[in-house]
């Protein structure tokens, strides 16, 4: 995949909301990838963790909408223990979460997921799910 | 002094064998609890946005209402629900900005500095009570059963909150074998199982459950305890669909850990509510004679 690291393609914009919403420096990040190494999910991601950094660093908005990746994180915090820069990867990803929900885009529909689904899910399931994916 | 027991929303329904099966336990434990009047949900997860308050008034609410009833600790039994209080619970500690900025807005609360203490029932009983004490009470205990401790996440992570060392926890194991069981410990053991992402992606978290799963049977565990109702869920509910897709995939038997620890403390069965399980695990203590050596 391509990556433009022009200074116009960098979108400032995204860099700073990112920043303000995680409370997270994602240009921290030195790109060892232990977050990818560590991640339960790697195998349902198209863009690994590590990348989503180094796409946050490079402002490429583009891409970043391309990534599953934060709508797969479950929020497992073993990228965040181990990360040897500290950084707290899961509120990165919440922030880019929030970018979207916060346009009042949701993730997954409520009204569109089976009765019978929601007959047998735990209501932990269905808060913490809502909570994640839907504005 | 007695101590506030929080329950949460799942475990009044979904998951009452969680709940009645630990109470009994505390009971012949000799712990004094109350659950708390006027609880409310936690949220579930603690709000990973910084510039969010508004989603932690709902577990803050929860610590005010222990203090009001005059204690200062608090128990929780799901694994989602302990890390939501113990999280804000923190912040109300340590943040001050965002602790004033939260009352200021509770204004019909009183004040609130973080002064509760937030435990689960593994590492009260570890801190509080002590593995002896655990011991001299067993009455029925689990020898000969290979059971394999899932910690899942929200018990270990962040650091700030974890029971025990988030990269070697040991306090699942030291409880389990204190009721006589064989521990087998297994690599996934704290791998989480996919949580909410049932709801946002079901064949991912199926896939991750899957695999946890088939790591603790590969190295010979018979059966599993956990102590969220979300992992059971993940881990137990949706086995069907596991054996259905999954070559190799078969039945498990899975249990909230306080249903063996009941048992093996000589509690009747029917606090147990096994009927909430899978069909296999009364199989399964049938076949380790763990029903009929409890008095009737």
């Amino acid at each position: 995949m391509p990556v433009n690291i022009s200074k116009s393609g960098s979108d400032e914009k995204l860099r700073q909301r990112v920043k303000d919403i995680s409370g997270q420096n994602f240009q921290k990040c030195f790109q060892c990838g232990t977050c990818s190494g560590s991640c339960p999910m790697t195998e349902h991601l198209n863009v690994f963790p590590r990348r989503v950094m180094a796409l946050l660093q490079l402002g490429d908005r583009a891409a970043l909408e391309e990534a599953n990746t934060p709508w797969i994180c479950a929020s497992c915090h073993v990228c965040m223990v181990r990360c040897p820069r500290g950084i707290d990867i899961p509120k990165v990803m919440e922030a880019v979460r929030q970018l979207k929900l916060r346009q009042n885009i949701n993730r997954i529909e409520p009204s569109q997921m089976d009765k019978k689904e929601i007959e047998k899910l735990p209501q932990i399931a269905m808060v913490s799910g809502f909570r994640k994916l839907t504005s | 002094m007695k101590i506030a027991y929080y329950p949460g929303c799942t475990l009044k329904t979904k998951a009452r064998n969680l709940e009645t099966s630990a109470l009994a336990c505390l009971d012949i434990l000799g712990v004094e609890y109350e659950e708390l009047p006027r609880w409310n949900c936690c949220g579930a997860v603690f709000s990973l946005a910084d510039d969010d308050l508004i989603h932690m008034i709902a577990p803050v609410r929860d610590l005010i209402r222990v203090k009001e009833q005059g204690q200062d600790t608090v128990l929780a039994l799901c694994s989602m629900c302990y890390n939501t209080l113990a999280r804000a619970n923190d912040l109300m500690k340590n943040n001050e900005e965002k602790r004033d900025t939260i009352n200021r807005f509770m204004d019909e609360e009183p004040d609130y500095f973080g002064d509760v203490r937030v435990v689960h029932f593994l590492d009260y009983i570890r801190d509080d009570i002590g593995w002896d004490k655990v011991k001299e009470k067993v009455s029925n205990p689990l020898n000969g059963v290979k059971v394999a401790p899932y910690y899942g996440c929200t018990l270990l992570r962040p650091g700030e909150v974890a029971i025990d060392r988030p990269d070697k926890p040991g306090v699942f194991e030291e409880c389990m074998n204190a009721l006589g069981a064989e521990i087998i410990r297994f690599p996934m053991s704290a791998q989480c199982c996919g949580t909410y992402q049932v709801l946002g992606n079901p064949e991912a978290a199926l896939k991750v459950s899957f695999d946890i799963i088939k790591d603790a049977s590969s190295h010979g565990a018979e059966a599993m305890v956990l102590t969220c109702p979300l992992c059971d869920y993940n881990l137990g509910r949706r086995q069907d669909e596991m054996i259905e897709k999954y070559e190799g995939a078969a039945e498990f038997p899975l249990f909230y850990f306080t249903q063996l620890m009941a048992l093996a403390l000589g509690a009747s069965p029917d606090v147990c509510h096994f009927e909430l399980n899978r069909d296999i695990t009364m199989e399964f203590l049938k076949n380790k004679n763990l029903m009929a050596k409890v008095p009737a």
